[in-house]
């Protein structure tokens, strides 16, 4: 076979860019290839593990065979003198340095938080919890090295179950009890609402435990100078990490850079200071060399914070038509063994989303944040939104399901109008804009709805062994986690602006630097296409910089689809800047009154004239500054930081038909339709590689995916072959279309896409499958949704 | 995949190879590396050797020997699908193959690999247990027969001696009259059977001559469903063969993991073999 040229091949793939159309027709719409693949597709890349410094070393952790255990020895003396080996630590040689992991989000005044050493020093509460390290000159020394390292452990009880951790005679985690927190919203006459009620229906749903899984692995490498310091990691959140980790390691914040290199996915998993990234910098301080850590997947598996986990026990009241009176909600969210950075917030994000699209008198949203001996858990893919919408979205089906309505029918009768908007929800939150039946008629065309109802009737009759289930899902969701004043409302620790800054090179190219940190979705094409649009340049003479404390000085970071939605404005009010002063310094170059000059295709215009100045000509007029006037600097380069007033709110109709294979229980999609409104579309081919990449992991909740602990509290599923995630072999064809009613709450009307997929397709998957089981008597099948579970599920009924 | 420390060799003939391995009883065999690898990145393994046998040319191909088929142990799990002498004298080999794992392990993993590893989750011991394969050993001191029903010793256990190496595998082939079928039941494309059957069956008229039915992941090792064999014989097409299948899961100890537990694998063991069944003699 021949080499392959990348570089052949990466000229290739620039070029395959169809669209090179003159600057004139919009940017913004337009299906761009990302500007990022022909490098990522030909391994031209900068993972963190791919990096290396200078008598670079590799440090491997040694990790808590038990779920809950005293300390009682770490002799890592074994592990000092062998080949390669240069230092072995165990927690007790960082006791009085390391500090203790932050938690960002205390959401209410009874929260306990206990400390959270970064090694563990005398207790140990979770499977994987690292007791101790070796650095040596090569990772396979260094883990061999561990091999002789002697811990012994006096055990103590694990604490799996919530419910049983409640209670008072259970074994504690910490020694301030189980309950982390808990909080109580009541909107509306919960108890009239209620009473008399013609409907009452209550279920217990339960969210699995989920592995984030990323593709890139996470790695950390530290580095010092003696004087400052650098950190790459494989994280979503450069920005907050500095801060943090200059906070708990006490290295000041100006000697410490943050460097985001390539990231491979994150869902959640890398907004997070670690355990490993704090390590590393010490180690990197204490030995005055670079210190690179790489997991491996299965290290990962026990080690990556988890996500959902939740117990949710859900009360709706209805009149005898479908009309909803009241929702109680009452959640158990499974914290883990200890609050990471925003562990406690996860649940209360969905706090006021459990009411989603539909009106009602009275709302009433409980809970209690429980410590267990797991992985703690924390923020993925929609944090918080895909746990209420998984819910209310379950109860209308089973509202339906009880009244003999169609289930698209029950919550016709309930979503808000689309005249209504905006709407301010039981749960307080001001809905700018949707059109819940536009998205849903679309879908339903789409969708082929009632030829499969009468095949499903069709398939009931004949009792195949095959049934067919239909399953709704009318979500929507808050995001683009903004507006610093709610924020801090809500007791977030940061805020939640975002910052954008315009550099005008002397050619006249520009360079765009970002507070947000992507790792995959593209921001370098769309910001490239804002900034196209609003300075009139071509395309392909942006670039943008990000995921660096040294080059992109101030930002908030990617997560929670929130970087197009403010950090994407925040360089749209950049470039607004850079127009004043470009107009400015047009208007003295052309000699006339900047009043009197257009801006059009890249050019200030004397009105009625030919007479112009290219934003390039000025760019470069700035830069030797032969000629500028009075107070006007010789850059045309802005700031801006943009601090929506709102969050915003996507929302759609996913429709899910499924095969039930009901004498092995297995389920097949076999048709997916989305219909999202995420506002305005700035690249739609980056907005359908959302879709589809959020509904799979939506698919895999309800399918595949379940983090499982025995009854020692031991991980079983710490490979992929136990874990199982979905490939595109298992995934049907998405149809996908849109609905565009622009948000209100920034100047673009683009609402944020990210989480939308996870959030809207795990409860239409899930009804899906009730549905096609319903006749036999089944009510619902615990996620996953497994072949076993869906088999016992109908033996469970035939009895 | 940080394995710990292990020698690599790569010996030239079989007969160095065999040495290296009676002289050590901690090298193990090196052959594709899709099952033997994992286990050293999991650091289950500690094998002192790793003994390559890629480029043993004698160890590699596929011959028709009239009576039978004799795969190499060598021959690639691509190799075995697209073989000619396959396909002909020993189809459900080749359907089998089709299921092993994704394109790409399928061209690097090895059919000897496949059974030497002994995994009673893997689709081919079922496969050449159904089809009375006679497994080829060779050492310093010769070569051995053993028969497919004591080749499969115990989970990840085969019946090679230390210093014997398979070399192949005799497949017999069956006269006309035959029809076959794999029926593999997993939850992911690229996933490991939950429970696999491979069945043989010749028909005769409106019903069944004479039935081998293998099951993957039942127990241990690979397993024959004797008792549905024997009640499949004369069973006619229809009720009657449904009614033998339900005896596919006697005497079966399947295990219990997370994608099943041992009730609900005995259940799927009684329908996959009827839907085998059914699709080995062509009746819906
Ligand atoms: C992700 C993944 C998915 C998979 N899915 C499936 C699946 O769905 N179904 C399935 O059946 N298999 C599956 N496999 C396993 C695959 O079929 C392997 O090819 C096979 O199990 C081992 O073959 P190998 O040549 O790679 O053997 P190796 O890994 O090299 O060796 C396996 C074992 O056999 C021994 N051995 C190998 N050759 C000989 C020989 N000639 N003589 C004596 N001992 C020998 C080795 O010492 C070792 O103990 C999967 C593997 C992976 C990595």
């Amino acid at each position: 076979m021949s080499e392959l040229d990348t570089g052949a091949v990466a000229e290739q793939i620039a070029q395959s860019d169809q669209i090179n159309e003159p600057a004139a027709t919009p940017e913004l719409g337009r299906p761009r290839r990302r500007k990022e693949d022909a490098r990522l597709l030909t391994g031209r890349t900068r993972w963190t593990d791919n990096l290396t410094r200078p008598g670079l070393l590799h440090v491997v952790f040694l990790r808590s065979p038990m779920a809950h255990a005293r300390i009682t020895r770490v002799d890592v003396s074994g592990a000092r003198g062998l080949p390669g080996v240069v230092a072995a630590f165990s927690g007790q040689d960082f006791a009085d340095e390391q500090g203790s992991l932050p938690c960002a989000w205390p959401v209410s005044e009874d929260i306990v938080i206990p400390d959270h050493p970064p090694m563990a020093v005398s207790e140990v509460r979770y499977v994987g919890e690292a007791v101790a390290c070796v650095i040596a000159t090569d990772r396979y020394k260094a883990a061999d090295a561990l091999e002789a390292i002697e811990v012994d452990y006096e055990p103590l009880p694990a604490v799996l179950d919530m419910e049983e951790a409640l209670t008072d005679g259970s074994p504690k985690v910490h020694e301030a009890g189980n309950k982390a927190f808990s909080t109580k919203i009541v909107s509306g006459d919960v108890e009239a609402a209620f009473r008399d009620a013609p409907v009452v229906i209550e279920r217990t749903f339960r969210q699995q435990r989920l592995i984030p899984s990323a593709m890139e692995p996470r790695a950390v490498l530290a580095d010092t100078d003696g004087d400052t310091f650098t950190v790459w990691t494989s994280t979503q959140i450069p920005h907050v990490l500095r801060v943090m980790l200059a906070v708990v390691t006490g290295i000041p914040e100006h000697r410490l850079r943050v460097v985001a290199p390539d990231v491979g996915g994150g869902f959640g998993s890398k907004l997070q200071v670690t355990a490993e990234e704090v390590l590393c910098l010490l180690l990197a301080r204490r030995l005055g060399r670079a210190v690179k850590w790489t997991e491996s997947r299965s290290e990962g598996n026990l080690t990556v914070h988890h996500g959902r986990d939740q117990l949710q026990r859900l009360r709706l009241a209805a009149d005898a038509d479908g009309r909803l009176r009241g929702l109680r909600v009452d959640l158990l969210a499974d914290m883990g063994a200890y609050l990471m950075l925003v562990t406690p917030g996860v649940p209360m994000l969905g706090a006021a989303m459990f009411n989603a699209i539909y009106k009602m008198d009275a709302y009433e949203f409980a809970c209690t944040g429980v410590f267990t001996t797991k992985m703690p858990t924390d923020a993925y893919r929609g944090a918080g939104r895909p746990e209420a919408t998984f819910g209310i979205e379950r109860m209308m089906d089973e509202l339906a399901a009880e009244l003999g309505v169609d289930p698209l029918e029950v919550r016709r009768r309930n979503w808000i109008r689309h005249e209504e908007f905006p709407y301010t929800t039981i749960a307080g939150l001001t809905y700018d804009s949707g059109n819940y039946e536009a998205a849903t008629d679309k879908a339903l065309s789409m969708f082929g709805y009632d030829k499969l109802r009468a095949e499903q009737a069709d398939r009931r009759d004949r009792g195949d062994p095959v049934q067919l289930g239909i399953g709704v899902s009318t979500y929507t969701e808050m995001c683009g986690l903004a507006p610093s004043r709610l924020l801090g409302e809500s007791n977030y620790g940061a805020g939640g602006w975002e910052h954008g800054s315009i550099r005008m090179l002397p050619t006249g190219k520009v360079e765009v630097i970002t507070g947000t940190s992507p790792h995959g979705q593209g921001h370098v094409t769309s910001w490239s296409q804002i900034v196209a649009d609003s300075l009139g340049v071509p395309f392909e003479d942006v670039t943008v910089l990000h995921g660096d404390t040294a080059i992109s000085h101030k930002g908030m970071d990617t997560y929670g689809s929130r970087s197009l939605v403010v950090g994407g404005i925040a360089v749209l009010r950049a470039c607004d800047k850079v127009k004043d002063k470009a107009r400015t310094l047009a208007a003295h170059l052309l000699e006339c009154s900047p009043d009197d000059l257009e801006f059009a295709a890249g050019a200030f215009k004397v009105r009625g004239t030919d007479a112009q100045r290219t934003i390039q000509e000025l760019a470069y007029a700035a830069f030797t500054a032969h000629d500028l006037p009075e107070g006007v600097e010789a850059r045309l380069d802005a700031d801006a930081t943009f601090d929506p007033d709102n969050y915003s709110f996507p929302h759609g109709t996913h429709l899910c038909a499924v095969e039930v294979d009901t004498e092995t229980g297995m389920v097949r999609i076999r048709s997916y339709v989305a219909v999202d409104d995420v506002g305005k579309v700035v690249n739609p081919l980056i907005v359908e590689g959302q879709v589809h990449g959020g509904i799979a992991q939506g698919v895999a909740q309800a399918l595949y995916e379940e983090a499982v602990y025995d009854a020692d509290g031991n991980l079983l599923t710490t490979t992929m072959a136990d874990y199982l995630l979905p490939s595109a072999a298992d995934l049907p064809t998405f149809q996908l279309d849109r609905t565009e009613t622009p948000a209100t709450s920034n100047p673009l009307g683009v609402k944020g896409v990210g989480e939308a997929g996870t959030i809207a397709s795990t409860p239409a998957v899930v009804n899906a499958v009730v549905d096609a089981l319903r006749p036999s008597g089944v009510r619902d099948v615990e996620m996953p949704c497994t072949p076993e579970r869906v088999w016992r599920a109908l033996e469970g009924a035939r009895r | 995949m940080i394995p710990a420390q292990f020698e690599y060799v790569r010996p030239d003939s079989l007969a160095e190879a065999s040495q290296v391995l009676a002289e050590d009883e901690d090298a193990k065999v090196l052959a594709g590396g899709q099952s033997l690898l994992p286990l050293l990145r999991l650091r289950l393994a500690y094998p002192s050797k790793l003994v390559d046998v890629g480029r043993l040319a004698e160890l590699r191909g596929v011959h028709d020997r009239g009576d039978h088929v004799y795969i190499g142990a060598l021959t690639t799990h691509d190799e075995v699908m697209r073989s000619e002498a396959v396909n002909d004298g020993c189809p459900l080999v080749a359907l089998a193959t089709a299921h092993v794992a994704d394109r790409a392990i399928r061209h690097r993993g090895t059919f000897g690999g496949s059974l030497a590893h002994a995994d009673p989750a893997g689709d081919l011991p079922a496969v050449v247990l159904a089809l009375d394969g006679v497994f080829v050993a060779r050492s310093a001191g010769g070569e051995r027969e053993i028969p497919a029903a004591e080749f499969f010793v115990d989970y990840l256990e085969n019946a090679l001696d230390a210093g014997e190496i398979l070399a192949g595998v005799r497949i017999p082939k069956l006269g006309p009259g035959w029809g076959f079928h794999y029926e593999k039941f997993h939850r992911t494309a690229q996933a490991w059977a939950i429970v696999g059957v491979a069945a043989a069956v010749r028909r005769s008229n409106g019903s069944i001559a004479e039935a081998r039915i293998g099951l993957t992941n039942m127990g241990s090792t690979p397993v024959r469903a004797h008792a549905a064999e024997a009640a499949l014989q004369g069973a006619e097409l229809g009720d009657q063969v449904r009614r033998a299948c339900e005896e596919a899961a006697a005497d079966t100890e399947p295990p219990a993991d997370l994608h099943g537990r041992p009730d609900y694998r005995r259940h799927l063991a009684r329908v996959l073999t009827h839907r085998a069944v059914r699709a080995a003699t062509g009746t819906p």
